[in-house]
């Protein structure tokens, strides 16, 4: 077990350095000069634009660049950003912020999907199962950002159940309302995923043994049913909890949440090269460890899967 | 011998069945309806009694006995008579009751061990939940008792194991441990033991007779095998579509059956038969040879089509931290095959019959050995002389559900492979197919259907159907009728026979079954843990066994010992 996690860490070094060679020339290929954008439609001296493009070092051929790009991440001196900011600051305030974001949103799709899938598929072909089937499907036909000024406007402004907007001061009740919008989607899947399996697994002859062994039904659908269909609901949470790292630009953006998404969406717009592959780095490092994590569970789960063969 | 008294006056005294069913009728409701599965079904067990019910797939044989344990499937229900359970009618009685009642009063062994097992719990916490619903002690050493008296060893520890560390046997026999933990009065054993091959069946069921003989239970034993329910069995009951058609004393039943279907089980169970389709055939070889002196099946009936040499199979294991250990799957097998015959290699689950199969077929490397098609060395092929003996050597297999694309509509499963093999065109290649339709008895109107429209006998037809469509001079068989019921299986086996005869086709039977054995084979290879162990001609393997393990897998044939007038045989 110990070299298989040892083996997948490793792993992370060529996938690191391949992701962080490729975003970092895309952002270098990237059209315009993001010097003389800083400048909008003033034009500064030449002395003052030579001189920031020194300090980001963009005088310096491609390769010389991403030479001093890495030095810099591995000797933890991630330097200002064009704001003349400290990256690694700012990006300290902004992940614990997404981090709490993506939690609260996974706690509310695994709760909810989990629950009322179970209910779904225990009841499949009833008005339940019928009515959450439907209702689900609006939810993934409706498009993030409709749902997020729809929340925003009934629930934040007209109800005032809960603050519309985030701003500064992010603390897990601030973020309830994102936290379901940005949920509400996977919710939708993790929903139809569990009930799919539930219903599926309902069937299987080793339920009916338990059944026929004299178990109550709660028992049958904990120990024999539950266990067995959570196998693939939680690889696509774990999968899914990657994703909500990364920051929802668009939820971040209508709830004004200071969070990766947000830093990434300016660091884009001002072509800032090392924010984004600074920012696409530790999100590497989160897939990782997550999905490592996932593969564990599954084991755990599953005894059937081993992985110190 | 003061015990055994005691038991059979209380019998004596205590009249009432154990189990009473009266008038069943059992109704599902489906997309096109309802329908009875059904219709009437009636049975009684005595205390301690064996009753068997026997059937095809889709008799009611398995609907009733799962109305028994109140286990019907949801769109299911009882539409007609009673369920009595020593006196009390649970036909319609309340979940509560029937939780109650099951495990403690009612025990189920189900018939696939692989798929009844929950592959997320350790066997013992599967045999604990057990007793702790039906209010048993629960600690380790009983978990470990109810596991070693259903007769597995080393149960402590095993039980720590999961299911798919075990193997079938272990695993039917932590079921019956399921099963039998509480002392229930009935158990109802469903096919217990058709998953599994005959030498763990026998083993696995005379420990099931000694169990409930033991603790008194009664067992409803369900089986679509006529000769196990009556070497098992007391009384056997007869259902064919939802009726109870004929019900006895299984001797009686079988020396004197009645019914008509009955009698058509008895006559094609291939337990029961001798090589009633052997004998036919060589009449009818000897009576083309009067009108036609050079039949196609004799003319080259000397040449040996296959000749396999010391074949040897090694696959290599690993074994943790990167050691590997070499096992043999095939050891040193050599056989000659020839033309016009079957060979059938027989063995059970493991044995390395099957990848024999699969190195004749070329889908599998011999590691050592040489494998000679029509004078030629097979491990030479390539490229095109491949797909010419691809030509030559076809494959029908044992799932004929999942052998057959279910995108692919008849035609064109047949087609396909004349289609691969560019042969003919399309005006020619549908006149072949429907050609080979008629061989197989199919209907032409077959054709524009697909095969989950079909039932598993017409899906095997079509297997062999579009084995035969490139004209092949070997068709290796791979447990090609294992999965099918009795009658069909007759059905196809005298489909092959015919096609023999009149196409001169040399068969390589793969199977576990010994009673198709004997009615289909010319020559018979036993095969254990990879190596030959016994050749010869079926005659004299079945009548002369020289091998202790050829031995055992004979005797193991259920039914096998029972003794039937030479007028129903």
């Amino acid at each position: 077990m110990v070299r298989y996690i040892l083996r997948r860490l490793l792993q992370v070094i060529p996938v690191f350095l391949g992701t962080t060679l490729l975003v970092y020339y895309m952002v270098f290929a990237l059209p315009g000069d993001p010097i003389a954008a800083l400048f909008g439609d003033r034009q500064p001296p030449q002395s003052v634009i030579d001189a920031l493009r020194n300090q980001y070092n963009l005088d310096q051929p491609f390769w010389v660049q991403y030479g001093i790009f890495l030095k810099n991440l591995f000797t933890f001196n991630l330097g200002v950003d064009f704001t003349q900011q400290p990256i690694a600051a700012s990006l300290a305030r902004a992940f614990p912020v997404t981090a709490m974001l993506a939690v609260e949103a996974l706690i509310i799709q695994a709760v909810f999907g989990i629950a009322f899938g179970v209910f779904a598929g225990l009841r499949k072909g009833k008005l339940f199962d019928s009515t959450v089937l439907v209702a689900s499907l609006v939810v993934i036909a409706v498009p993030t950002f409709v749902l997020g000024f729809v929340f925003q406007l009934v629930f934040g402004v007209q109800l005032g159940w809960a603050k519309p907007t985030v701003g500064a001061n992010a603390d897990w009740g601030n973020l309830i309302l994102p936290a379901v919008v940005l949920g509400l989607v996977s919710f939708a899947y993790v929903l139809r995923l569990t009930r799919a399996s539930v219903s599926e697994n309902m069937n299987a002859d080793y339920v009916r043994t338990a059944t026929a062994k004299g178990l109550s039904r709660p028992r049958v659908v904990m120990a024999h049913i539950l266990r067995n269909s959570l196998i693939p609901v939680v690889t696509y949470l774990g999968a899914n909890l990657g994703g909500l790292m990364g920051g929802a630009i668009v939820t971040e953006g209508i709830f004004n949440v200071p969070g990766v998404g947000n830093k990434l969406f300016q660091a884009i717009q001002r072509s800032e090269g090392p924010t984004i592959v600074v920012i696409v780095s530790v999100l590497v490092l989160v897939f990782v460890v997550t999905n490592l994590l996932v593969d564990l569970l599954y084991a755990w789960l599953d005894p059937r899967i081993r992985y110190d063969q | 011998m003061a015990s055994a008294n005691i038991r059979i006056d209380e019998v004596a005294a205590q009249v009432r069945p154990i189990l009473e069913i009266k008038d069943l009728a059992i109704t599902f409701k489906t997309g096109s309806g309802e329908v009875k599965a059904v219709k009437n079904a009636h049975l009684t067990i005595m205390p301690g009694e064996t009753v068997a019910i026997v059937g095809e797939s889709g008799s009611g044989k398995s609907t009733t006995a799962l109305a028994a344990i109140g286990l019907l499937p949801n769109n299911g229900r009882v539409s007609g008579g009673q369920i009595l359970l020593d006196g009390e009618d649970i036909s319609h009685a309340p979940e509560k009751r029937m939780i109650e009642l099951r495990g403690s009063h009612i025990g189920m062994v189900p018939q696939d061990p692989m798929s009844n097992l929950n592959p997320v719990w350790k066997i013992g916490y599967q045999v604990r939940e057990t007793l702790k619903a039906n209010g048993r002690p629960d600690g380790p050493e009983d978990v470990a008792r109810a596991l070693a008296e259903a007769g597995l060893p080393d149960a402590a520890r095993r039980a720590k194991q999961y299911p798919h560390e075990f193997s079938g046997g272990m695993r039917q026999r932590a079921l019956i441990a399921i099963g039998l933990s509480c002392q229930p009065k009935l158990l109802i054993a469903d096919e217990p033991t058709s998953a599994l091959d005959v030498t763990v069946q026998r083993k696995i069921l005379d420990h099931l007779d000694t169990m409930t003989t033991e603790l008194g239970t009664s067992v409803l034993l369900i089986t679509h095998d006529l000769g196990l329910a009556a070497e098992r069995a007391d009384k056997v009951v007869v259902m064919y579509q939802g009726n109870v058609v004929e019900a006895g004393p299984s001797l009686e039943l079988l020396r004197n059956p009645q019914h008509p279907y009955t009698r058509r089980l008895v006559e094609s169970a291939p337990s029961l038969a001798s090589r009633r389709i052997q004998v036919a055939k060589e009449q009818g070889v000897e009576a083309s040879d009067l009108l036609a002196p050079v039949s196609v099946a004799k003319a080259r009936a000397t040449d040996e089509v296959l000749q396999i040499k010391n074949l040897r199979k090694v696959y290599k294991l690993r074994q943790g931290l990167g050691q590997t250990a070499d096992f043999a799957a095939v050891d040193g097998v050599s056989f000659h095959v020839k033309r016009g015959t079957t060979t059938a290699i027989v063995g059970e689950s493991g044995s390395g019959k099957s990848t024999v199969a699969k190195m004749v077929l070329q889908l599998e490397k011999p590691t050592e050995g040489q494998i000679v098609f029509d004078g030629v060395d097979t491990a030479g092929l390539k490229g095109k002389d491949l797909f010419k003996f691809r030509r030559r050597v076809q494959p029908i297999f044992q799932d004929p559900y999942g052998s057959l694309d279910p995108m692919y509509n008849i035609f064109r499963t047949i087609e396909e492979p004349l289609r691969v093999h560019k042969i003919g065109n399309a005006a020619s290649r549908q006149k072949k197919v429907r050609e080979l339709l008629d061989q197989v008895a199919l209907p032409q109107s077959m054709m524009q259907r697909y095969p989950n429209e079909l039932s598993g006998g017409q899906r095997q037809r079509i297997a062999i159907a579009r084995a035969l469509a490139l004209d092949p001079e070997v068709i290796i068989c791979d447990e090609a009728v294992s999965a099918l019921d009795v009658l069909v299986q007759a059905q196809v086996l005298n489909l092959l026979a015919d096609l023999q005869d009149n196409l001169g086709l040399t068969y390589l039977f793969i199977t576990h079954d010994l009673a198709v054995v004997r009615q289909i084979a010319d020559h018979v290879c036993v095969m254990e843990k990879g190596k030959l162990v016994e050749t010869g001609s079926t005659d004299s393997v079945f009548d002369n066994p020289r091998e202790a393990y050829t031995q055992a897998l004979l005797e193991a044939i259920p039914g096998g010992s029972l003794l039937l007038p030479p007028a129903v045989a």
